[in-house]
C-alpha cells in the first residue's frame, strides 16, 4: 500500500479483548460478561491519525481505554514503541505513559478544579521529571501560547474558562511531557461547532509542529472525515471496515459503514442523498448476535451471515472488511 | 405567509432570569412564526437562548429564576402570556405538546409506558381507562413500536433509548396537538437511531399536519427536517430564513460562519474556518450587536448599536451590513467570501 507498511507501527494491537464480568446472584458470582471488545487487530504508524468510530457500545471508547491501560484488557497484545503494554506493571506502565497520553471528552471532569492552569500543566513535567524544574514556568507559558491561551491565565483556576478553552488546557497538559501518541476520546464532542473548528485546527497545527500521532476516538464522522488519515469503523466490539478517508467516504465497503455514512444529515442542500434507513437497535454485546454481529440489521443479511463470522479481508482499494456478501 | 396560516406568532419576547441581583437576559427580544404543517428550526449554539424560548411558548420556565418580561405568544391569534393557569395547562400537552432531549427524564420509571401514553389522553379527551390504553397501544403502533401490546406494559427502563424517544413522540402526539416543540429530540441518540426518528417525525407530520417547533444545534438535522429557520444568537433572532436561502446564500456573518465550521463528510477541508473567539456569557454580552467581536467584518457601528431584524432579500437579518449605515461593500455577497457554502 504505502511506505508505511514497511515501517514498524508506532502502536500494533492484537487480538485485543475487554470483557466486563456481571456480577449476579447472592454471592456475587460472576454470572455472565459485556464483550465490549473482542478480538480487535490494527496498527498506527508514526505522525498519522486513525480514527475509531462508530455508534454508542461499539467498543471504540473501551479500546482506546485499554490501549491506555486505563482498564486491564482480558486478553490480546499491545505493543507501543515495540513494548507490549498487556503485560507491564503499573510501575512499568508510568515509564510508558510519558509517551501515551490522553485528551477526553469532557474538560469540565478532566481538570482539577483546585489547581492553577499553570499547576494543571506542570504536573506532568514535575512527575516524570522531564524539564528542569527552573525552565517549567517557562515551559508552561510556551505550552499555553502554542495552544492559543495568554500567558496570563496561569494563575486563574479552571471554572473560569468556557468548554473550548479548557479543552486548550487540557491540550497544554498533554503536550507538556511530550508524547508520542494522544488518543483523542471524542475530544471535541461536547463543544459548539464554532469552538469545535477552533480546537480541530489546532490539534492539526499541533501535530505537524510536534509530529504527533493521534488515535482519535469520535462518533461524528465529519469530524473524523477532517481530522483522519485512516478510519476504522466498529460495531458491537469488533472491527467491520479498516479503510484511508478518502476510500471509505467515498466508496464505503461494509454495509454498515454504508448505512452509517447515509444516516447523517448533511448541512445542505445540493443533494439529499439515498438514505438507508436500518431496522432496529444495536444489539446488546452481553449477548452478541451469532455469525456476522450486524445481520439482525443488515438490508443484505443472508442465511450464512446467522452462521459464520467473517474474517478481514483485503478489498481492491486496499480498505480491509468483515463481510462476505459484498 | 398570510395572516390566518400562522399558528404561532412570537413578537419581541423577552424572558429574563435574576439571580443574585442580577439580570439575565437569555431571550431578548425575540420574533418568529410558524405556520400550519411547517417546520420550524430554531438553531444555535448553547447559551443562545434556543430552549429557553421553547420552554417560554409553554410557559414552564422555573419561575424564580426565570419571568417572562415582556412581548407575546400568540397561538392561534390568543395571546397565552394573558392566560390563567388552568386555560394553559388544557392547552400544554393538548394543543401544543413537546419532546426532550433525554427520554429517560421525560418518562416516569414507574410507570408503564402505556399508562403514561393514556394518561394524557384521559386527561385531555375525557376518556375511560380502557379506551385511553386501547388508543396508548394504537399510538405505539403508528411510531413504528414492535408488539405494542407487550410494550405497553413495560417500564421505560426495559426500552432503548430509540424506543424511549419513540414512546415520548407518541405521547406528544397522543391527542393530535397543532404544534409540537421538539427540543434537541434526536441529540442523544446514535446516527443511526436519528436516521430513523427524523423520518418518523415527517411521517407524521405529514399524517397529523402538525406544525413543527425543531430546536436543534445540527445544521445537518435542519437541512433535513425544517422548512423555516431561526439562527439565534445571544438571546436575540439573527436570521429568520428559509432552509434553502439559508445554505445557499446565509446572510448573517455568524450563520455563515457557522456553516463553515461543520467539519463535512461530502469534502475534504484542509482547515476549517471556525470563528474566532467565545460565545458572550449572557451576563456580559458586549454592547452593540453581540456578535461583533467575533465578526470578521465588524465595523465600528457594529460596537456601538444593535442592528434591527430587518428583511433583505424576501428573508430576515439583524446586520449593519444590509443598511445604509454600512461603510463600503458588502463582503458577503461577494462570491468568493461565501465559498464552501451550498453550491
Amino acid at each position: 500500500m504505502s511506505v508505511a507498511e514497511l515501517e514498524q507501527p508506532l502502536l500494533d494491537v492484537r487480538n485485543l479483548r475487554q470483557y466486563f464480568d456481571i456480577k449476579g446472584g447472592v454471592l456475587g458470582r460472576t454470572v455472565n460478561h459485556v464483550k465490549a471488545v473482542d478480538g480487535v487487530d490494527f496498527q498506527i504508524y508514526e505522525g498519522e491519525t486513525v480514527s475509531i468510530v462508530g455508534e454508542s457500545g461499539c467498543g471504540k471508547s473501551t479500546t482506546g481505554r485499554a490501549i491506555l491501560r486505563l482498564d486491564d484488557p482480558t486478553s490480546g497484545e499491545i505493543h507501543f514503541n515495540g513494548r507490549d503494554l498487556a503485560g507491564l506493571s503499573k510501575r512499568q506502565m508510568r515509564d510508558v505513559r510519558k509517551d501515551l497520553q490522553v485528551i477526553f471528552q469532557d474538560p469540565f471532569a478532566s481538570l482539577n478544579p483546585r489547581q492553577t492552569v499553570g499547576r494543571i500543566i506542570e504536573e506532568g513535567m514535575s512527575i516524570l521529571n522531564s524539564v528542569p524544574k527552573e525552565k517549567r514556568k517557562e515551559r508552561t507559558i510556551e505550552l499555553l501560547e502554542q495552544v492559543g491561551l495568554n500567558a496570563d491565565v496561569v494563575d486563574r483556576y479552571p471554572h473560569e474558562f468556557s468548554g473550548g478553552q479548557r479543552q486548550r488546557i487540557g491540550i497544554a497538559r498533554t503536550l507538556a511531557i511530550n508524547p508520542k501518541l494522544i488518543v483523542c476520546d471524542e475530544a471535541v464532542s461536547a463543544l459548539d461547532v464554532s469552538v469545535q473548528a477552533q480546537v480541530l485546527n489546532l490539534l492539526k497545527r499541533l501535530q505537524r509542529e510536534y509530529n504527533l500521532t493521534y488515535l482519535f476516538i469520535s462518533h461524528d464522522l465529519g469530524v473524523v472525515r477532517h481530522i483522519s488519515d485512516r478510519i476504522i469503523v466498529m460495531y458491537l466490539g469488533k472491527i467491520v471496515e479498516v479503510a484511508d478517508k478518502k476510500t471509505l467516504f467515498e466508496n464505503p465497503k461494509h454495509p454498515y459503514t454504508k448505512a452509517l455514512l447515509s444516516a447523517i444529515p448533511e448541512p445542505t442542500r445540493k443533494k439529499q442523498k439515498e438514505r438507508i434507513v436500518l431496522q432496529g437497535d444495536v444489539p446488546s454485546p452481553i449477548s452478541p448476535p451469532s455469525g456476522c454481529r450486524f445481520h439482525t440489521r443488515c438490508p443484505l443479511a443472508q442465511e450464512s451471515c446467522k452462521v459464520k463470522e467473517p474474517e478481514l479481508r483485503r478489498g481492491e482499494d486496499g480498505q480491509l472488511y468483515a463481510c462476505d456478501v459484498v | 405567509m398570510t395572516e390566518q396560516e400562522k399558528i404561532l406568532d412570537v413578537k419581541d419576547l423577552k424572558t429574563y432570569f435574576y439571580v443574585d441581583d442580577e439580570e439575565i437576559p437569555a431571550v431578548d427580544g425575540v420574533d418568529f412564526s410558524i405556520n400550519k404543517g411547517e417546520t420550524l428550526g430554531i438553531v444555535g449554539e448553547s447559551g443562545c437562548g434556543k430552549s429557553i424560548t421553547s420552554l417560554s411558548v409553554m410557559q414552564l420556565v422555573p419561575n424564580p429564576p426565570g419571568k417572562i418580561v415582556g412581548g407575546e405568544i400568540n397561538f392561534k391569534g390568543e395571546n397565552l402570556l394573558q392566560k390563567t393557569e388552568d386555560e394553559l395547562r388544557k392547552i400544554r400537552g393538548n394543543e401544543i405538546s413537546m419532546i426532550f432531549q433525554e427520554p429517560m427524564t421525560s418518562l416516569n420509571p414507574v410507570y408503564t409506558v402505556g399508562e403514561q401514553i393514556a394518561e394524557a389522553i384521559r386527561i385531555h379527551q375525557k376518556k375511560g381507562r380502557k379506551e385511553a390504553f386501547k388508543q396508548a397501544v394504537k399510538m405505539l403502533e403508528l411510531v413504528g413500536i414492535p408488539s405494542p401490546e407487550e410494550r405497553a406494559k413495560q417500564e421505560p427502563h426495559q426500552l432503548s433509548g430509540g424506543m424511549r424517544q419513540r414512546v415520548v413522540i407518541a405521547m406528544a402526539l397522543a391527542c393530535n396537538p397543532e404544534l409540537l416543540i421538539a427540543d434537541e429530540p434526536t441529540t442523544a441518540l446514535d446516527v443511526t437511531i436519528q436516521a430513523q426518528i427524523l423520518d418518523l417525525l415527517k411521517e407524521l407530520q405529514k399524517e397529523f399536519n402538525s406544525a413543527i417547533m425543531f430546536i436543534t444545534h445540527d445544521l445537518g438535522v435542519v437541512a433535513d427536517t425544517c422548512d423555516k429557520v431561526v439562527v439565534m444568537y445571544a438571546g436575540k433572532v439573527v436570521e429568520h430564513t428559509d432552509v434553502d436561502s439559508l445554505f445557499e446564500s446565509p446572510k448573517h456573518p455568524y450563520t455563515r460562519g457557522l456553516l463553515n465550521s461543520i467539519p463535512r463528510i461530502d469534502e475534504d477541508q484542509e482547515e476549517l474556518e471556525a470563528i474566532d473567539g467565545n460565545v458572550p456569557s449572557p451576563t456580559n454580552r458586549p454592547k452593540g450587536c453581540a456578535f461583533a467581536p467575533r465578526c470578521p467584518f465588524a465595523q465600528e457601528i457594529c460596537h456601538e448599536k444593535t442592528p434591527d431584524l430587518e428583511e433583505v432579500d424576501q428573508v430576515k437579518a439583524r446586520c449593519w451590513i444590509y443598511t445604509d449605515q454600512w461603510q463600503g461593500e458588502n463582503p458577503i455577497e461577494e462570491g468568493g467570501e461565501v465559498a464552501n457554502v451550498g453550491s
